[in-house]
């Protein structure tokens, strides 16, 4: 009986060894090319009637406080993506899509890029917040693999010249806002109240204050708070208060801030709130009462309500498919694909060359475009990224965003 | 006035922590066990409450029994699979583990079942808020229930443990095991009764802090659960009128801290209180130094 089962047992391994040595055949091969950036794996992109396609992945925080501004911007590629592909794709060939979620935490960010690239991204399309997009762009530039964010602003983020962004960056708003304050007369006494744990809250506010300064603003109280802490304000506002600010400066996520709104309402503190990107989303937090936001002014390039064809068309397919009305993170995801179709036809680049190719085809091509999009009209890029359009402002009125001029 | 308004706010955030510490120190005074995962059985309770009172449409008073009764199965489960299996392992330290291990489970359950999207919670509590000198003072609505709250709790609690049976069973069991069962006292249940009138406190208290601060996500219970904890020590643990003392005097000294040292230090200063507690007097402020005569 012993040697009976010994020699069930020895088929058994030598069956599994066969099984792991023939299955494994090609997934080993995959596993090698991963870590190196001219595998010939990744030309082969086809779809699964064996035609080439672009296969240009996205990141962003589906769910998680941030979900809002993940599901916007992928809403809006989504968008983008259809359109091209039913006017005949970029090149002639078919866009696939591949949106990832990341929570906004950075670990989980690059996790979702190894998928991506497991799949056979050859462009990125993210991430979508700062600090994920600062941790993903270190790997995306060893594999010299072409990024472009749609919304991430912080100065880190696009550091590698593989890397571009749709939005205006943290120094820009953080300037912006001191400027649009300053210029419109909006108040002399401004209170901050900021994230000290998040590079996105301290990057604005950094540009911000020198700018103030530049400006003539005077910063009366300057308080902040962190990710831990982000429920009572009440030290911070009533520093605000006391200072005698008329205008508060929030450059925090909508989250937090619908928390300051509430709070401050309840000392019947009531400045005016000034915010940038992040404040976005506010109106359509679950539950909250949008008549506490009331009269806030936030930053924002995109305006739903303004009247040129391209946004009006925009914000009606947007409705028709996801029954709501789009946000500027949605605008930035919509852009994105254009922009990547734009300098992609002005490359002349196919699905068939490596990623590392198509990006510095890509990269020589961002330099040489002009883009009208929702999101800014003439918007040119420079080698280090940056895009250049002027900010606007919204102002929250009867809960619904108001474009100010 | 800045330093009247600030004692206010600290006096609300601390009612907050007395609530919550409350649970903490009965858990350990009977039990002598400290659970980690009250922070969030309270994220529990608070969410419970939400979804009964916003999805299901049901009054508040039924959504907040509901919610106790959820909790307090809850701990009843909890303590049945994760902390009994462990109360005669070789080291103390296997149910603190274990609890640790709980908080995370729950966290993460709750992160599955009800998405990590932030909930906007409608506060329960709808007086109108007292105001002082003339409107520059103002002090919430939610916190004067919180502090009634807590001083009922605090004196119910009081009673029942020196006025019934079951209380004085926990008294006994808290003292002594072997000799409680010898008495003829049912161990097990006494300790089950123990944490699930702690959880029941933990559904409460769910309620009473996502009225005061109105966002609720699965991570929301952790930190006030690890502060309240910093605030049954102070207090003196295992003392009830300690967890009291102990969450007021908590929130005036981090709003106090925030506001005339910095808003930057706020958490390492409520910490710094842990560490000079434990240093100058471990066991409290209202805590008995009990020696063991051998």
């Amino acid at each position: 009986m012993k040697k009976f089962n010994k020699v069930i047992g020895l088929s058994l391994v030598m069956a599994m060894l066969a099984g792991t040595v023939t299955a494994c055949g090609s997934s080993s091969d995959n596993a090698g090319q991963n870590t190196q950036t001219d595998s010939t794996n990744d030309g082969a992109d086809v779809s699964s009637d064996g035609t080439a396609v672009w296969k240009i992945g996205g990141i962003g925080p589906l769910t998680g406080g941030n979900a809002i501004y993940g599901q916007a911007a992928m809403n809006g590629a989504q968008i983008a993506i259809d359109e091209i592909n039913a006017a005949g794709g970029i090149n002639g060939y078919q866009i696939v899509f591949n949106p990832q979620d990341d929570e906004t935490d950075n670990d989980k960010s690059i996790n979702a890029y190894n998928t991506l690239k497991d799949w056979g991204m050859q462009i990125l399309m993210g991430s979508v917040t700062s600090g994920c997009c600062t941790a993903v762009s270190d790997y995306a530039v060893e594999d010299n693999l072409f990024l472009l964010t749609p919304s991430a602003s912080s100065v880190t983020s696009i550091t590698y010249d593989n890397a571009f962004r749709v939005c205006f960056s943290d120094p820009n708003q953080g300037v912006g806002a001191a400027d649009y304050i300053a210029d419109n007369g909006l108040a002399t006494k401004v209170a901050v109240i900021y994230d000290n744990s998040d590079v996105y809250s301290t990057g604005i506010y950094d540009k911000f204050a020198a700018e103030a300064a530049a400006k003539g603003l005077e910063i009366v109280s300057a308080e902040s708070f962190n990710a831990d802490n982000k429920t009572d304000f009440s030290v911070q506002l009533a520093a605000a208060k006391d200072a005698g600010a008329d205008l508060v400066f929030l450059p925090i996520y909508y989250s937090e801030a619908s928390l300051i709104l509430a709070q401050a309402a309840s000392m019947e503190y009531a400045p005016t709130f000034f915010g940038c990107d992040g404040m976005d989303g506010i109106l359509t937090m679950e539950n909250f009462d949008t008549s506490l936001a009331e009269g806030v002014i936030l930053l924002t390039p995109f305006a739903a309500d303004a009247t040129d064809d391209l946004t009006v068309k925009f914000v009606s397919t947007y409705q028709d498919k996801f029954g709501e009305t789009p946000n500027q993170f949605a605008a930035d995801g919509y852009d994105a694909i254009y922009i990547i179709k734009a300098a992609l036809e002005k490359s002349g680049a196919t699905p068939d060359m490596s990623v590392s190719d198509i990006c510095e085809a890509m990269k020589t091509a961002m330099l040489e475009i002009t883009v009208d999009g929702l999101t800014g009209t003439g918007i040119t890029w420079s080698a280090d990224g940056e895009p250049s359009k002027a900010p606007r402002a919204v102002e929250i009125v009867d809960g619904v965003y108001k474009a100010i001029q | 006035m800045r330093f009247l308004s600030s004692l206010i706010n600290g006096v609300s955030l601390g009612s907050v922590y007395a609530i919550i510490a409350l649970g903490y120190t009965m858990v350990y005074g009977i039990a002598k066990m400290l659970n980690f995962a009250h922070g969030d059985v309270i994220m529990v309770g608070a969410y419970i409450t939400f979804i009964v009172m916003n999805n299901a449409g049901l009054p508040v008073w039924l959504a907040i029994i509901l919610s106790v009764i959820v909790c307090t199965a809850l701990g009843i489960i909890v303590e049945k699979m994760a902390y009994k299996p462990l109360r005669n392992a070789a080291s103390p330290l296997a149910v603190l583990i274990t609890a640790i291990g709980v908080s995370y489970l729950l966290q993460n359950l709750a992160l599955l079942i009800f998405g990590p999207n932030t909930k906007q919670f409608t506060s329960v509590v709808n007086f109108s808020s007292i105001k002082l000198f003339d409107g520059k003072v103002i002090i919430q609505d939610e916190t004067v229930v919180n502090i009634v709250l807590c001083i009922i709790i605090m004196i119910c609690l009081t009673l029942f443990v020196n006025k019934t049976k079951a209380g004085q069973a926990m008294l006994a069991v808290s003292e002594d095991k072997g000799a409680a069962q010898l008495m003829g006292i049912n161990v097990n249940g006494t300790i089950a009764l123990t944490f699930a009138i702690g959880s029941g406190l933990a559904a409460i208290a769910g309620v009473l802090m996502c009225s005061a601060y109105p966002t609720l996500t699965p991570y929301t219970g952790s930190m006030p659960g690890i502060k309240a904890f910093v605030a049954a020590v102070l207090g003196g643990i295992g003392s009830i009128p300690g967890a009291f003392l102990g969450g007021i005097l908590l929130g005036v000294i981090e709003i106090l801290g925030k506001t005339y040292i910095s808003t930057q230090l706020g958490d390492a200063i409520v910490f710094s209180m842990l560490i000079i507690v434990l240093l100058v007097k471990p066991t409290g402020i209202l805590g008995k130094n009990i020696q063991e005569k051998v």
